[in-house]
């Protein structure tokens, strides 16, 4: 058993998240102490040897937070079969294979549990045990001390119909990848039969086999066609599938036909061919829509906290937030995220409402105020009673905002769908001239008439168009996710490449949205006070705790709530807080200022400011190179919005601007003809984002802003915003060449079909040379530039 | 040709086989976490020490 690969540097690594720790000690913090000394107790040490096979290094999430109290999970608990209990958890910090394995040998290790099960890529923990022989509480206590976070999620709202949709479009696909492989078997004899003299009834058998096998097979495989192609006739319109019905139903009835007769062609093995193709387009077009969506909920889940209700005889409760009703009384613990909109009943804290208001700094709040859902409360716990439903919520203000403007925004037609509309009755049309030429004004059999009207369709089948797109769209989508940007919806590449226009937010989005430190303190009492701070979660104390991470943390420390914390260390007490808890002068700047005073006379004052994102300069010059109009629209007073535009060089700016006005300001831009790109993160930039052309929020966001945004970026960075525009410039030329190949391969083969030249075995080759030359022209987004910023 | 009527029963049948273990993967779930299977099959199960 090997020890976990320690660094040589003057600062050592933490033996269990490798952050850097003191110099000396083994571990950044007792949070990890705790969790290695737990991973030794259990006999699994050896997961610190294994989780450097997988290549993954970063494992700073890991750090176990002691303040994360896991709440009352029994609202999420479902039976099982053999009366046993079933919780499906989303966890949090899953980095690689070896923490699943830890995660499930921990939890299997715990008497009455009956199965451990962590799924990698939808991250989810599913934990199955005995009814009353475990604790669930103390199972998820375990992982947490491990350092993962672990959140309730309800299996059955993310067990969508989309799964089950994947898996019948799989096996749609296995049956048309088995009948097509033993079809063409059979085709390739009868193909070189007709070279060489093979026996027609040998050539009669080989065709009843091909059609006992195509026929029951087009039956089940052509079903997602034939129901798309149902609907679209139903309603009077004609998509891509009904030419695609049409052709997969026409081409083995004729070919069966024909092998009553005894004819030298039969079809099957076309018809099963096409559908095959077809059904990997359809596959992977679902798979990155469905993936989009599932990355979707997942941030929704990881976001959605439990509200803790007071009852009236005094017991807590954890209920999902979606399960609140208006006048019950809550409890917001300090640090809490507000579940909804309500009034203060008791208590007196301070407010961070950045998300919703765009200011940096907390206001204070008493009884009788009025909170709002998604904000942070920050120093003290508090009482509230949830806003009666009737009552304007600030949240259902900006849902109703949100909705007018998604239908305001008018339906985006994708580039396939636009191409596949017009092309769609050529199809007909010339297929159908094709038959009544041959059969009136040729003089041909209606029989021999049709078979060339299905070769028509067959050879004219949109199988490289169906493939163009989706191809394209799941090699992009999954390079964009290696760095960290995850589409949530499957038009979100084509929307994008077209905006010529950019509007950010300024607090969150912009900016990182958290204060931090920013002058440069003498480094011992800079670590001094970190230690102090750690104490503490005031956002200021938790900002100078954040400067510092190695510093140890000290105690004992008194913290008098609202103004500051005094160590009483070994020389005399520090006292660490705001001016005037201090001693010091309020200069009465805009900025937050910490001041921490020794016995000795020591005396240090801390600057902490929202700062911009490290490359927020870099990204907004790249995004002018490209001759994008960029502006920004904050709800924050206007000197620090203006400060802000001039340092970025921005020249547009407004201030002060509510949901509301947003929302106006993107549909005046909009009515001028410009696409914009809206970039934003709080909950005041929902409505905006939903308006907009296309929408980016980061991860570090509000849920509801992540909720309408088209695409979410995670990191510190903004260069994810320039990366996905490349992205999607190449993804869409590459799209438009497809199509273009396809095009060019069908214009190519239609005469010689309509000419009654097309045997089966052109055909056959026609279709799966253009799919082939389209997957191919496709991967080379994957290859050919090397993934540009990763993730932090 | 008689040897026709032999051989192609036999390939039906394998395929068939075949086509029938990926249904019954599929539906025993074995393709729902396709990259944590991926990295699981790097570590053994727990040694019973």
């Amino acid at each position: 058993m090997s020890e976990a690969p320690q660094s040589a540097l003057h600062h050592a690594q933490c033996r269990h998240c490798g952050q850097e720790s003191e110099p000396g000690q083994e571990f950044c913090c007792p949070g990890c102490r705790g969790a290695y000394v737990l991973v030794g107790d259990l006999g699994l040490a050896s997961y610190y040897a294994k989780r450097c096979l997988d290549g993954s290094t970063d494992f700073t999430a890991l750090r176990p937070d002691e303040m994360a109290a896991q709440g009352d999970l029994s609202a999420w608990i479902r039976p099982a079969p053999e009366g046993r209990l079933s919780l499906t958890l989303m966890v949090d910090g899953l980095s690689c294979g070896a923490c699943v394995w830890l995660i499930e040998q921990s939890l299997l290790r715990q008497p009455g549990v009956v199965s451990a099960r962590v799924s990698l890529s939808t991250r989810r923990l599913n934990l199955v045990w005995q009814a009353g022989m475990a604790d669930p509480a103390q199972l998820a206590g375990l992982v947490q001390r491990l350092g993962y976070r672990l959140l309730p999620c309800d299996p059955a709202r993310l067990a969508s119909a989309e799964e089950k949709q994947a898996r019948e479009l799989l096996r749609c696909l296995a049956v048309a990848g088995f009948a097509a492989g033993n079809i063409m078997l059979l085709s390739v004899s009868v193909w070189s039969g007709h070279a060489a003299d093979m026996a027609a009834g040998t050539r009669d058998l080989l065709h009843w086999i091909s059609g006992l096998i195509a026929l029951p097979a087009i039956a089940y495989a052509g079903r997602p066609f034939f129901r798309s192609a149902w609907h679209a006739l139903r309603a009077g319109r004609t998509n891509m599938d009904v030419p695609i019905s049409l052709a997969v139903i026409l081409a083995p009835g004729v070919s069966l036909v024909e092998t009553f007769q005894s004819g030298p062609h039969a079809y099957f093995d076309s018809a099963v061919t096409l559908l095959f193709f077809l059904l990997i387009g359809r596959y992977l077009d679902h798979r990155a829509r469905y993936r989009a969506r599932a990355l979707g909920e997942q941030l929704l889940a990881l976001n959605a906290v439990a509200a803790t209700v007071l009852e009236a005889d005094g017991t807590r409760r954890d209920i999902p937030p979606t399960a609140l009703r208006p006048g019950m009384v809550l409890l917001v613990g300090a640090g809490q995220r507000i579940p909804a909109d309500g009034i203060v009943t008791e208590g007196a804290s301070e407010i961070d409402t950045s998300t919703v208001t765009g200011e940096t700094l907390p206001r204070g709040i008493t009884a009788g105020g009025q909170v709002y859902a998604g904000t942070l409360n920050l120093s003290a716990p508090i009482r509230l009673r949830v806003a009666a439903a009737g009552e304007a919520t600030l949240l259902a203000d900006i849902i109703r905002l949100m909705e007018a403007a998604e239908t305001r925004r008018g339906r985006f037609v994708q580039l396939a769908d636009r191409v596949a509309r017009h092309y769609a009755p050529v199809v007909h049309v010339t297929a159908l001239a094709a038959f009544l030429g041959w059969w009136l004004l040729g003089g041909m059999a209606w029989q021999d008439a049709l078979m060339i009207a299905v070769a028509v369709l067959i050879i004219t089948c949109p199988c490289a168009l169906a493939l163009a797109v989706p191809v394209v769209q799941v090699v992009a989508s999954q390079r964009l996710m290696r760095s960290g940007v995850l589409l949530k919806s499957g038009d979100a590449l084509e929307r994008l490449q077209s905006i010529n226009h950019v509007v950010f937010d300024k607090t969150g989005t912009l900016t990182l949205g958290r204060l931090t430190l920013v002058n440069d303190p003498p480094a011992r009492l800079l670590r001094l006070a970190a230690g102090i701070a750690a104490n503490s979660r005031h956002p200021l104390a938790r900002a100078l705790a954040q400067a510092a991470t190695a510093a140890p943390v000290l105690s004992p420390v008194e913290e008098c709530p609202g103004q500051g914390m005094i160590w009483h260390g070994p020389e005399g007490d520090w006292r660490l807080g705001s001016a005037r808890f201090a001693g010091e002068p309020d200069d009465g700047t805009q900025m937050a200022v910490l001041w921490l005073v020794g016995p000795r006379g020591e005396k240090v004052r801390f600057d902490l400011a929202d700062e911009l994102r490290p490359d927020a300069a870099d990204t907004i010059a790249q995004l002018k190179a490209r001759g994008l109009a960029i502006e920004i629209c904050s709800g924050d007073r206007a000197a620090p919005v203006t400060a802000i535009a001039s340092r970025l060089g921005i020249d547009t700016s407004h201030a002060q601007m509510d949901p509301a006005a947003k929302v106006r300001h993107l549909q005046s831009l909009a009515a001028q003809g410009r696409r914009v790109l809206m970039i934003g993160d709080g909950i005041n930039d929902a409505a905006a984002l939903a308006a907009a052309h296309v929408s980016m929020a980061p991860a570090s966001g509000a849920e509801i802003s992540q909720s309408a945004a088209d695409i979410v970026f995670q990191g510190e960075r903004l260069a994810p915003i320039s990366l996905a525009l490349t992205t999607a410039r190449r993804s869409h030329n590459l799209m438009r060449q497809n199509l273009m190949l396809a095009l060019c391969y069908n214009l190519a083969a239609v005469p010689l079909a309509v000419l009654g030249f097309v045997t089966p075995l052109l055909a056959a080759i026609a279709m799966s040379s253009s799919s082939i030359l389209v997957i191919l022209n496709s991967l080379r987004l994957g290859h050919s530039t090397r993934p540009e910023g990763g993730i932090q | 040709m008689t040897v026709l009527l032999i051989l192609i029963p036999i390939a039906l049948v394998l395929g068939g086989l075949g086509l029938c273990a990926f249904l019954w993967s599929l539906k025993s779930g074995q393709y729902d976490d396709l990259e944590g299977a991926a990295r699981r099959i790097l570590f053994d199960d727990p040694e019973n020490s």
